[in-house]
């Protein structure tokens, strides 16, 4: 596992923006165990207590679940996660909208640019 | 008021040196438990001060400074474990010497953490102290210093004057081996290098503290790293 931290911003959404990653894309299977705090926070060189934060709102969000004495495992609803893919295409999608628009481009135009783009 | 998490209190201390020169002035600070801060200033602006009198080495010339509750004195060396800027070891000592000495030193000395850390930093009970290079020098410091089961550690300048690769070592080692239920305060300058491993930061300048936040929060607030943040409160 390597994140290119930008020292920046939260170090631990950077954190919860890679792990959400590598679960949409599979990596990281529904249900598979993820490293503990202590793990991952020697692995990344960073604050165990950051990476502690990190996996409490993934609790909170419900990606990530707590089993007693078992460690942490990534939630086993598919649902769950084709919604985290969703909001992290949604993030994307406004993002490039709103650079889109400030540039001067109008709606039509966008989907013009993206449908010539995407053309194999 | 001490609760709880409070671990070391700072409470309108002052140092004055012999010579009239002020290394510290009215600093008041709170800090908790089960954290890594960086106690963050430029050559000369009172991070050593701080720390040695934390340590009990130093007496500051007016104020109170109090370790889970208790006047900083012989009852606080017991759980305050300091790494000064200079070696404790001696020059004739080999590794194994300086272990033991810890040993008999300190009764909260674990000698198996020691070993292990040793192992981690790749040097052997056998090699000569004066034979080791600064970096590895600093590690065996560090080895020390973190054996020993203490409430609050505090290292001064760990990766002062140690190159990038002894550095990411000395991190690793940090991060691998530091106890989560105690405290502990790192001084450094070099802040873009280890800024990652802070819960919180201290900034402290010309004796006074100018900042004491989360780093996350630096982050947050601010959109700039903590090292920026540092150059800009430092910046002549």
């Amino acid at each position: 596992m390597s994140i290119e931290f930008d020292n920046n911003l939260p170090i631990y959404l950077q954190i919860m923006t890679y792990l959400k990653k590598e679960i949409v894309i599979g990596k990281l299977r529904p249900g598979d165990k993820i490293p503990s705090v202590r793990e991952l926070a020697a692995e990344l060189q960073i604050n165990p207590n950051t990476v502690q934060r990190t996996f409490q709102e993934l609790e909170r969000e419900g990606i990530v679940e707590t089993r007693r004495g078992l460690g942490r495992f990534v939630t086993s609803e598919e649902e769950k996660i084709m919604t985290i893919k969703k909001e992290m295409a949604g993030e994307l999608l406004e993002n490039f909208i709103k650079g889109m628009q400030e540039l001067g481009f109008e709606e039509q135009d966008i989907v013009a640019i993206v449908t010539d783009a995407v053309k194999p | 008021m001490y609760s709880m998490d409070q671990l070391l209190q700072f409470d309108h201390v002052s140092k004055v040196y012999m010579r009239g020169r002020t290394a510290l002035n009215n600093v008041s600070l709170n800090i908790g438990s089960g954290k890594i801060i960086g106690l963050l200033g430029t050559n000369g602006s009172g991070k050593s001060t701080f720390m040695k009198i934390a340590a009990g080495l130093l007496q500051p010339s007016s104020g109170h400074v109090t370790i889970s509750g208790t006047p900083v004195g012989l009852d606080t060396k017991s759980i305050v474990s300091f790494m000064p800027d200079r070696p404790l070891t001696e020059a004739w000592m080999k590794v194994s010497d300086a272990v033991a000495f810890f040993q008999d030193f300190y009764q909260d000395f674990d000698v198996q953490k020691a070993h292990n850390m040793l192992e981690f930093m790749n040097i052997q009970l056998n090699d000569r102290i004066s034979a080791l290079s600064k970096g590895m020098n600093e590690r065996l410091q560090l080895t020390l210093a973190l054996s020993r089961n203490a409430r609050l550690y505090m290292l001064d300048e760990p990766i002062g004057g140690v190159d990038p690769v002894a550095r990411g070592k000395i991190l690793d080692a940090i991060v691998e081996f530091y106890n989560e239920d105690s405290s502990l305060i790192i001084s450094t300058h070099l802040v873009r290098d280890i800024e990652r491993i802070f819960d919180e930061v201290v900034f402290i300048r010309n004796g006074e503290i100018v900042l004491h936040d989360e780093v996350e929060n630096i982050r947050m607030k601010h959109g700039k790293s903590v090292d920026e943040m540092f150059k800009g409160v430092f910046a002549e």
